[in-house]
């Protein structure tokens, strides 16, 4: 076959600017019938800006496409659906309250009557390896599930081309090899996939190509199989990479203590937390693992006070605080990041000095008889956000002024800057670039030297096996009990978490 | 084609201007309004502005224009603490109802014995009628989740009904020859709220409210209570996460608006109003909504508005009269200040773009 046939869809040039910022800047690459094509990039590379231009919703200033030999320009995504190009989003816009065939049917634009689609569906699902039974409700639908009904989605439309946006940041080890297959199985059959992850590893062993973008611009295009992850990663930097260090920790008394913890969730289609124990010495870094959706934020709210227990069920240092609030356990020295930065852990419209107080209020000294002195709380901000490296005009901005990434610094210095007895963090590296993660990941590392139990609770294998002393996996609200991280290989992870779906069993005889 | 885009910050000049643009909006929608109506727009609109102020009488339309912005403020700036957090308020007028029935009644019962601390225990007793009166909707919701908004609401009618009642019987003046309505506080110096300066309109309910407002931007502003009040409104989720408890805060909030309703009502039966009659109540309560959103529910600017509010009355009383406007067209001017002042209200927020037309996307 000649380079010209085999070709599906060429970037030329492709630059698109927002105000300030150019997003992308004379991107140019081809990816060829039936080619599992990477897309790799920092958090803030341009991915996101790149492949929106490939499924039109938002269009290059400069620069032209080809699809299949001819000019190719979306308008809209639905134009791009029809010229053959599908996409599964990272996050999933689904009705919990629909079943997999409704949610189906509101994403197609003239849609077949729901049993002729049910039928449609198991039969690819089939043909594809992606059990998925169409009546059901997809509250009740773990996100690997979900991110099925989303893959069917696509190709009931028979895509030439299918783009996969981090397809396995919700999914255990064993779900992951189930979706390689799959897209092994479509790429045979000649549909190409742009797949964009910064999981290293992953590429390596599923893709055939890689781009790799660094500030907008394509930086490089290897072939992941020939080169290491570590090369690929400071390909991605654009620097040599520090791994964060760690003394050998001597660890102290007890200072958290759950014991049996069962709560209702708050959350909608949320997952109740059932009888969660453990115990967490001071020096000690706890990694909680699982799929999102397994408990995690329910078990923040319960450890941050949000949620209320039994006054014996949460013990900080001996004293029972179950029952006492989100101010009080401040006091008593446990603080809490919530994952979600915009509306939970930090209020969008409010400055960062007022996000500064929000929660460093009840432990600082920054008030007096109630009233809030407002210049040592910006002080605060400004010393968290020069000790986190916070990309920000100052203290007086709106919180949701600023990035993902550099709102996470600021929210993670907020609370670790604060000197408290017991830590606890939901996805502390969510959406940071990798230079940012690992000076985060430092930060708790040190924290927990200076003698501060934490409990991070992440999605992240890598970030846990990095960090945690101890390991324990959230399964349906079920909270395994912790095992040293020394010694635990990939297999047994997975197993911890459950494996595949369709494997729930496994989990609780644990 | 025009395009909204969001500020990544609020502007400080647009909250501060689109007041002063909604009023200049008023004027001029409301301008060609009286012109249809047949009378020349700018008569119009320097009787309703200018003539009060310093027109020929212009000291009596002060007094009234002080009279009718102290409850307002007063009232608004209860309101506004509640409508920061998020905590919706409706029925002001019944809280202000009942704060003037339970004060009146507890001054009437004193009657006719002199004594400097009737007064104040009036007034007490008028902010206690207006708490008790907004404590319903409060614990209401805090024990059932019912809607505040509706049982507030609700509740002004039967503070009206009080007030009938109260007017009709157990208030009524045993000397007044049967016809309905209390004592006249006019003829009960104990119980009076006199001007603090001569003939000014200037009676303790208007320094009490500008003490309020001062005392209610302090705590909005430095105040750990106040950052919660403004959390909540902001961010429910980020305010739980901060420790605010919901409960406390309804109550709080409720509590505040029932207790300075009640006092705008205790200080308008035993001054400006003089007596308890069916129809004391004039709809302050409502207005004052209006006036907590024309100061952006910032206390201090809830003081301007207050006063704003208090000159298109006085004023439209005034053109009503001289001009022989209907009364019904007053009260479209006074609509459409707010809603100009809601429509322009965006702009603090967003600003307008002039954007790209679609084709020259598509040709690249």
């Amino acid at each position: 076959m000649t380079a010209a046939t085999d070709e599906l869809l060429r970037l030329e040039g492709l630059t698109r600017a927002y105000p300030g910022v150019i997003a992308n800047s004379d991107v140019s690459f081809t990816i060829r019938t039936g080619e599992i094509h990477a897309l790799l990039g920092e958090n803030g590379a341009g991915k996101s800006t790149l492949v929106k231009m490939i499924y039109g919703l938002v269009r290059p200033d400069q620069g032209r496409m080809l699809l299949s030999g001819r000019p190719y320009a979306p308008g809209r995504p639905a134009e791009a659906r029809r010229q053959g190009v599908a996409m599964v989003f990272q996050h999933f816009s689904l009705f919990e309250a629909l079943t997999v065939a409704e949610n189906v049917a509101l994403g197609m634009e003239t849609p077949p009557p729901l049993r002729i689609l049910s039928g449609r569906i198991r039969e690819v699902s089939e043909a594809y390896g992606l059990p998925l039974d169409p009546a059901r409700h997809v509250g009740d639908l773990s996100a690997g599930e979900r991110q099925r009904v989303e893959i069917i989605r696509c190709l009931l439309q028979d895509p030439k081309l299918l783009i996969m946006d981090e397809p396995t940041s919700v999914l255990t080890p064993q779900e992951v090899e189930i979706l390689f297959g799959t897209l092994r199985q479509l790429a045979a059959a000649g549909t190409s996939i742009l797949y964009i992850s910064h999981k290293l590893e992953e590429i390596r062993s599923l893709c055939d190509e890689a781009t790799i973008l660094r500030r907008g611009r394509v930086v490089a295009t290897c072939t992941p199989r020939e080169r290491s992850a570590r090369e690929m990663a400071e390909l991605m930097v654009g620097a040599s990479l520090a791994v964060p260090s760690r003394s050998p920790a001597t660890h102290g008394a007890v200072a958290l203590q759950v014991s049996n913890l069962s709560r209702p969730s708050p959350i909608p289609f949320g997952t109740p937390l059932r009888e969660i124990s453990f115990s967490l010495a001071k020096g000690e870094i706890l990694g909680i693992a699982g799929v999102a959706g397994n408990g995690q934020d329910e078990l923040l709210l319960a450890l941050s006070g949000e949620l209320r227990s039994a006054p014996g069920a949460i013990t900080l240092n001996g004293q029972p605080i179950g029952a006492a609030g989100p101010a009080q356990r401040r006091k008593a020295g446990l603080v809490a990041a919530p994952e979600d930065r915009y509306g939970h852990a930090a209020a969008p419209d409010m400055s960062l000095t007022e996000n500064a107080w929000l929660t460093a209020g009840a432990r600082m000294p920054l008030s007096r008889n109630g009233f809030v002195s407002w210049g040592k709380v910006r002080d605060f901000a400004k010393a968290v956000i020069r000790d986190y490296d916070v990309r920000t005009p100052g203290p007086d901005v709106a919180a949701r002024a600023l990035s993902g990434g550099n709102l996470q610094k600021f929210l993670m210095g907020r609370e670790l800057q604060q000197g408290a007895d017991v830590i606890v963090i939901n996805q502390p590296t969510w959406g940071v670039d990798a230079a940012a993660a690992s000076a985060i990941r430092q930060k708790i590392l040190d924290c927990a030297a200076a003698g501060a139990a934490v409990v991070v609770i992440s999605q992240d294998l890598d970030e846990l096996m990095e960090i945690a002393d101890t390991f324990a996996v959230l399964n349906a609200g079920r909270l395994t009990a912790p095992r040293p991280i020394q010694g635990l290989d990939t297999e047994q992870i997975g197993l911890m978490m459950g494996g595949a779906h369709g494997m729930e069993e496994a989990h609780l005889a644990n | 084609m025009l395009r909204l885009e969001k500020r990544p910050n609020p502007s400080r000049f647009w909250l501060w201007f689109t007041p002063v643009l909604a009023v200049l909006l008023t004027m001029t929608a409301a301008g060609l309004l009286f012109a249809a109506l047949g009378s020349n727009p700018f008569t119009v609109i320097r009787t309703i502005f200018w003539e009060p102020l310093a027109g020929s009488n212009a000291s009596y339309f002060r007094a009234q224009l002080f009279i009718k912005a102290a409850p307002l403020i007063l009232i608004a700036v209860g309101l506004a603490m509640g409508f920061r957090a998020g905590i919706w308020n409706i029925g002001a007028e019944g809280q202000y109802i009942m704060g003037a029935v339970i004060g009146a009644s507890v001054g009437l019962a004193f009657y006719p014995t002199e004594n400097r601390l009737i007064f104040p225990l009036m007034v007490a007793a008028g902010a206690f009628g207006g708490w008790a009166w907004a404590m319903i909707p409060a614990i209401l919701r805090t024990r059932f989740n019912t809607n505040e908004i509706l049982v507030s609401l609700m509740l002004v009618y039967v503070a009206q009904a009080i007030l009938a009642k109260a007017s009709f019987s157990f208030l009524r003046n045993p000397e007044g020859m049967g016809f309905p309505g209390s004592r006249n506080f006019s003829t009960y110096p104990a119980a009076r709220n006199f001007d603090l300066i001569e003939r000014s309109g200037l009676h303790w309910g208007a320094f009490t409210a500008l003490a309020v407002a001062v005392a209610a931007y302090v705590l909005l502003t430095r105040h750990g209570i106040g950052f919660q009040i403004r959390l909540a409104g902001q961010a429910p989720r980020a305010a739980r996460f901060h420790g605010v408890s919901p409960t406390r805060l309804i109550i709080f909030c409720l509590g505040t608006a029932g207790i300075l309703a009640g006092m705008a009502g205790i200080f308008e039966v035993s001054g400006p109003a003089g007596q308890l009659t069916e129809n004391f109540a004039t709809g302050y309560g409502f207005t004052a909504i209006i006036v907590a959103f024309l100061g952006r529910l910032n206390p201090l600017g809830i003081v301007l508005a207050g006063l704003l509010m208090a000159l298109t009355y006085v004023g439209g009383s005034l053109a009503e009269s001289r001009l022989n406007l209907p009364a019904a067209s007053i009260q479209v001017f006074q609509g459409m200040l707010l809603f100009f002042l809601l429509g322009v209200d965006v702009l603090t927020n967003y600003r307008i773009r002039l954007s790209r037309s679609q084709s020259k996307g598509a040709g690249a």
